[in-house]
């Protein structure tokens, strides 16, 4: 691979971070040219952390959580770094994957039902992990599984455990993956737009399972979506993409009540906030002009620089880096909205 | 003849559409009742499995109601023949969710737009081309994009060529069923804003069927709340956000993300499932999910009936619970959830 793998680390001290990603890029070479889906993503994540990971479609940020699981096709050239407690994955052999998929790292996705099997019951589809990974005898796993759908909120879970995933609604379907993801108390869960599929009223349950187990189990959750309200509500820190690259990182509040690059200014000006319209009339949405660009290009240049009404010649000159504002603020932009005073940049 | 101006553009009355199935009728909408004035932009709200979509496809007439009447525009259309209907389909039109399934992949976007008005034979060849551009003027696209195909545009911009398409004929209703749901966010802005300037131009009238409260919010003056298969509230929609009174609206409204982490709120959490329509629970069908439900709701279920409006000379709304009483005073589901 394209970086050195840094040594394992002997004992990651709990203080540091559970999963780190350097400098990833993810690239995808066609017959002609190359998609370049994630260029330069870096983020650092503590144990009982969500961070969440938001973007448009396109955005790299599903790419970018398919190379931590190691789940990409063998089309995807990946460079960087990515390591779990000071292990390197990024160029891992199936041999080290496998004891760590669905044991340290796991991964929730956004179609329950097409992610469970459907001939099998949702009690055997969580024992599986837990036969493979912590070696339980069939009874025993079975026991556990109940324990499992019990934890994440399923009413009558002994009963339930020898349903299939059709006698299930939606919203259980996904409590039992979750429950899969969980058997085996991972370090990290990643969960892809686990409530886009979901109403309203179903979403706030699965939310609510999602910060419980962060709470009683300390697992770290990278939390992917679109969805800005579910962000605000469920994540301690946001990590905003844009077209493959990392525009801006800060905490939830710290984003929301200062957003600093334009892009994340636009984001958050579209959402549709309660109140929008009044007694005299609409209030005109905020747009943002233009289209995603090609990701097949790969310009020194900022990518939003086309669409932004900030931008100026060093924009479409230079690619703006990753750099560290006050309140542990990161932005990509030569000339962020509003402007804080730099601090020393640790490396 | 009734004075053209408070006829209805749509009229829909007892409407029931229930499905056959081996053990019984899937009744998937069962007596709505909805009207919309001319201009008037009507919000229908509601979960996965409530129907929304169902009456939508009624009214445009996909499907054939199994009971009730659909007035559109002063014609009764319930039962009218596929080519009864054809006429009539100028007074009606519909934009979809996924506009990449919803435009033929071989046509170019010039004879998509186009095509309402061949078939409905108001335009020549000529005139057509012209008024592609003029729409795809108004939807915001350049007219060179006239001549390329759906795949060659992006998802916000073929929603864009599915309203043009549907205003070409200039109806008098539009059907948009989840308009905006396949969208970004920063798309999904534009396409309410382009729905909401040009409803303003043109004042057709407009069935807007979401899932999206911030959405409906936004768009219409009026809002209906179905649960299964039923609608719950009716409201103006500043009212219905001010002060639900369904315990399911206010559940709903609860139960919405706000994008603000500092919007400390009270969630109230459903127990338990959407039941199945296929056997819907007797009495009120929210019974078995309603924090406050009593006796009476298990039994005999509530009819929709007219409040009095909020302030004098206000639109009056509705609601189908017996707990809301003559006054209006409805019970807080946040207190007993």
């Amino acid at each position: 691979m394209t970086t050195t793998a840094p040594s394992p680390a002997t004992g990651a001290a709990r203080t540091g971070p559970v999963l780190s990603v350097r400098d990833l890029t993810v690239s995808f070479a066609g017959p002609d040219d190359t998609v370049h889906a994630v260029d330069g993503v870096s983020y650092d994540l503590a144990p009982g952390e969500v961070l969440a990971v938001v973007g448009e479609s396109g955005c790299g940020k599903s790419v970018t959580s398919m190379a931590v699981m190691g789940l990409l096709p063998p089309t995807a050239r990946i460079g960087g770094s990515i390591t779990l407690d000071g292990q390197e994955l990024v160029g891992a052999d199936e041999r080290t994957w496998r004891p760590l998929r669905g044991r340290r790292l796991s991964m929730i996705f956004q179609e329950p039902m097409t992610s469970l099997n459907p001939v099998l019951t949702v009690g055997r589809q969580i024992a599986e992990v837990l036969i493979r990974h912590q070696k339980l005898s069939k009874k025993e796993a079975r026991a556990r599984a109940v324990e499992l759908l019990d934890l994440v909120g399923i009413p009558a879970p002994d009963r339930r455990v020898d349903e299939y995933p059709h006698q299930l609604s939606g919203g259980m379907r996904q409590r039992v993956m979750i429950a899969i993801a969980v058997a085996c108390d991972p370090a990290v869960l990643i969960a892809d737009e686990p409530t886009t599929a979901l109403d309203v009223t179903v979403q706030a349950g699965i939310l609510d399972v999602l910060k419980n187990l962060r709470d009683r189990l300390g697992t770290a959750i990278v939390l992917i979506t679109h969805d800005l309200g579910v962000v605000a509500e469920t994540a301690d820190r946001v990590l905003v993409m844009y077209a493959g690259r990392p525009v801006e990182q800060a905490p939830v509040d710290e984003l929301f009540a200062a957003p600093s690059h334009p892009y994340t200014r636009g984001l958050l000006g579209a959402v549709l906030r309660p109140g929008s319209r009044t007694k005299d009339g609409r209030a005109r949405l905020n747009e943002i002009p233009g289209l995603v660009p090609d990701l097949r290009s790969r310009p020194d240049a900022c990518t939003f620089a086309p669409r932004c009404a900030f931008a100026e010649d060093d924009c479409r000159g230079g690619r703006p880096q990753l750099r560290t504002l006050a309140g542990g603020h990161r932005i990509a932009c030569h000339h962020p909205v509003t402007p804080q005073p730099e601090e020393e940049v640790s490396a | 003849m009734t004075d053209r101006v408070t006829t209805p553009v749509l009229d829909v009355r007892g409407l029931r559409r229930h499905f056959p199935a081996p053990s019984g009728s899937v009744r998937a909408v069962d007596g709505v009742s909805l009207t919309i004035g001319p201009g008037e932009v009507v919000g229908l709200v509601g979960e996965s499995g409530s129907g929304k979509s169902t009456v939508g496809r009624c009214v445009v007439r996909l499907d054939t109601p199994t009971g009730g009447e659909v007035v559109i525009d002063g014609t009764d259309v319930t039962s009218l023949s596929a080519r009864q209907m054809r006429p009539l389909r100028k007074k009606v039109h519909l934009v979809f969710q996924d506009p990449s399934s919803s435009l033929n992949p071989r046509m170019t976007i010039r004879q998509i737009i186009a095509e309402p008005l061949r078939l409905h034979g108001l335009a020549s060849r000529a005139e057509a081309s012209a008024r592609v551009d003029e729409l795809l003027r108004q939807v915001g696209l350049r007219p060179e994009l006239a001549d390329r195909t759906p795949h060659q545009l992006s998802g916000g911009q073929r929603q864009r060529v599915s309203i043009a398409r549907a205003l070409s004929v200039e109806p008098a209703l539009l059907v948009a069923d989840e308009p905006t749901s396949a969208l970004d966010v920063s798309v999904q802005a534009s396409v309410l804003n382009l729905l909401a300037d040009l409803q303003k131009d043109r004042g057709f009238g407009c069935l807007f069927i979401t899932h999206d409260l911030a959405a409906v919010e936004y768009l219409a003056d009026r809002i209906a709340v179905m649960y299964l298969g039923r609608i719950v509230e009716q409201a103006p929609a500043g009212e219905l956000f001010a002060d639900p009174k369904h315990p399911y609206t206010q559940a709903l409204l609860s139960a919405a993300p706000v994008p603000d982490p500092r919007a400390g709120r009270e969630r109230i959490v459903l127990g338990g499932d959407l039941p199945s329509p296929l056997d819907p629970p007797p009495g009120c069908h929210f019974h078995t999910r309603c924090p406050l439900a009593t006796d009476r709701c298990r039994t005999e279920a509530p009819e929709l009936r007219v409040l009095p409006a909020a302030e004098p000379g206000g639109a009056p709304r509705e609601v189908a619970c017996h707990l809301v009483g003559e006054d209006g005073k409805a019970p807080d589901a946040r207190a007993a959830a």
